[in-house]
């Protein structure tokens, strides 16, 4: 029986937790990640989750009970935002270096000052090189389908990573949306229990997060840089998996009306279903343009960049965050440097938009795409452009 | 460890370089730390433990004839055991090798 319900995304994201069987959740609410978390402590206040709620003082706090519970062996979820993210931001790469699987949604949200509690990515995008899986879902059901994924990603014991989940704040948390909520015994046939291979036990000590000097730090970083990077291949598996047995299909990079294209938008997040309202009416006038979606942000997906723009003239890339007093959008600089040694590469563009929850309309893509497309033939002397700002 | 952590390829680091073996704190050498080291004179000891005492690295141990003596595999250098004898029977000399 497959019947679409009409739920918050907030909401449909915590009833994935459920279904998703999560043993543990601790959490600090804030602003938009509030109803997520809300909603899993009334599943658990009501006894429909059978888990662990632990009500916590700081995100600091939480993250830090994350690590406790997930080496126990403990299927632990937590969420934030904004200033919450970077509140935790030390105990993020704990988290990662001590191979501990816990999934964290990031309602992503603009980080202060001026204060907004509205959407753009600065704060995960402050947070690229804490060692995390980091997946971005641009509506209800990709943030549902992604969550349960999530948890398969990084138990896998080839990965044993922590993931985070990104659902543009408001924009995507907030919204009610058709969400097709998987059956509790498919998820539960899809997603085994937890098999944490060294919990902490007292009759089988082991000492996590360590000292180590000079000697050893280097190869004890690299390798959680190659787990980091070798849990790309799990990832594919993991979605591919899930396509076969739910029938949606994810992909690192995505793409959209790419066919015969020779500009190329690149989003993520949110952005991307209102860009691809714009790609259409482009489209119908006769504009050669398409649109590819990030899906994947750590590890950075570099062969499946490198093929979606392959045969492109110029590539387009649209930053919900800005990157102060640097070379341009996160995603554009690196992605730029992702192309920097290849022969053939596109014009690569920069822009930035959407800061602190500002909406870029179908009609702001078009214009984006117009100057960028200007800006790839005829250059500028800008590192990149920021949308819609007054002058 | 079986290894000399010189020896080891980030292959062999474990999952989240966790350690399983308790107490492997033991193996670290923090001897070669030192820059000054003490030398004791023996004849000009009375026993009275102030160096053993006071080491904040608990490397000296009461020997067979009661004298105390320095364990130069963890010995950091520090000159404490050497500021506390009365007797000056410790003295801290730069270590050349």
């Amino acid at each position: 029986m497959k019947q679409y319900v009409g739920m918050e995304v907030s909401v449909a994201l915590a009833e994935a937790v459920k279904l998703a069987n999560a043993d543990v959740i601790a959490a600090y609410p804030i602003t938009p990640q509030t109803h997520i978390i809300e909603h899993l402590a009334e599943l658990v206040a009501s006894g429909e989750l059978d888990a662990e709620y632990i009500p916590i003082e700081s995100e600091h706090s939480a993250m830090s009970a994350c690590l406790g519970s997930s080496a126990v062996g403990a299927r632990t979820f937590t969420a934030t935002a904004g200033q919450g993210l970077e509140l935790m931001h030390e105990v993020l790469f704990v988290a990662s270096a001590m191979r501990l699987p816990i999934v964290m949604a990031v309602a992503n949200r603009a980080v202060s000052s001026p204060l907004s509690v509205w959407g753009d990515h600065s704060d995960v995008m402050a947070c690229r090189d804490v060692g995390w899986i980091q997946i971005f879902a641009e509506n209800g059901q990709e943030v549902v389908d992604n969550a349960i994924c999530a948890f398969k990603m990084a138990e896998d014991n080839r990965v044993l990573l922590p993931v985070m989940l990104n659902l543009d704040g408001f924009h995507l948390s907030h919204m009610v949306e058709p969400v097709l909520m998987p059956e509790q015994k498919a998820v539960s046939d899809f997603l085994p229990l937890n098999n944490y291979p060294q919990p902490l036990n007292p009759d089988k000590p082991v000492a996590m997060g360590d000292f180590a000097p000079p000697v050893i730090f280097t190869e004890a970083k690299w390798a959680q840089e190659m787990s980091l990077r070798n849990s790309y291949s799990t990832i594919l598996e993991v979605w591919d998996q899930f396509g076969k047995q739910f029938g949606r299909h994810y992909r690192p990079v995505e793409h959209y009306r790419t066919e015969g294209a020779s500009t190329l938008l690149l989003t993520m997040g949110s952005f991307s279903e209102t860009a691809m309202t714009a790609i259409d009416s482009l489209r119908d006038e006769g504009c050669k343009v398409g649109l590819i979606r990030l899906r994947l942000w750590r590890p950075f997906p570099f062969s499946d960049i490198r093929e979606a723009v392959k045969g492109i003239s110029n590539l387009i890339v649209l930053d919900r965050a800005i990157s102060l007093g640097g070379p341009g959008g996160p995603a554009a600089s690196e992605i730029k440097a992702a192309f920097y040694g290849e022969e053939n590469k596109p014009k690569i563009v920069s822009f930035v938009a959407g800061l602190g929850g500002r909406d870029v309309t179908p009609k702001g893509f078009e214009e984006i795409i117009t100057r960028g497309i200007e800006i790839a033939e005829k250059g500028s002397s800008n590192e990149y452009e920021i949308y819609g700002v007054r002058e | 460890m079986t290894k000399a952590e010189n020896e080891i390829t980030w292959k062999e680091i474990n999952i989240g370089a966790t350690v399983h073996e308790p107490g492997n704190a033991s193996q670290y050498k923090t001897g070669d730390w030192r820059s000054n080291v003490p030398v004791v004179d023996f004849s000009k000891c009375i026993k009275c433990a102030l160096c053993y005492i006071f080491c904040p690295e608990g490397c000296i141990t009461k020997n067979d004839d009661g004298f105390f003596e320095i364990d130069m595999y963890y010995c950091k250098g520090c000159g404490i055991c050497a500021e506390e004898c009365p007797t000056d029977s410790i003295i801290m000399k730069e270590e050349k090798e």
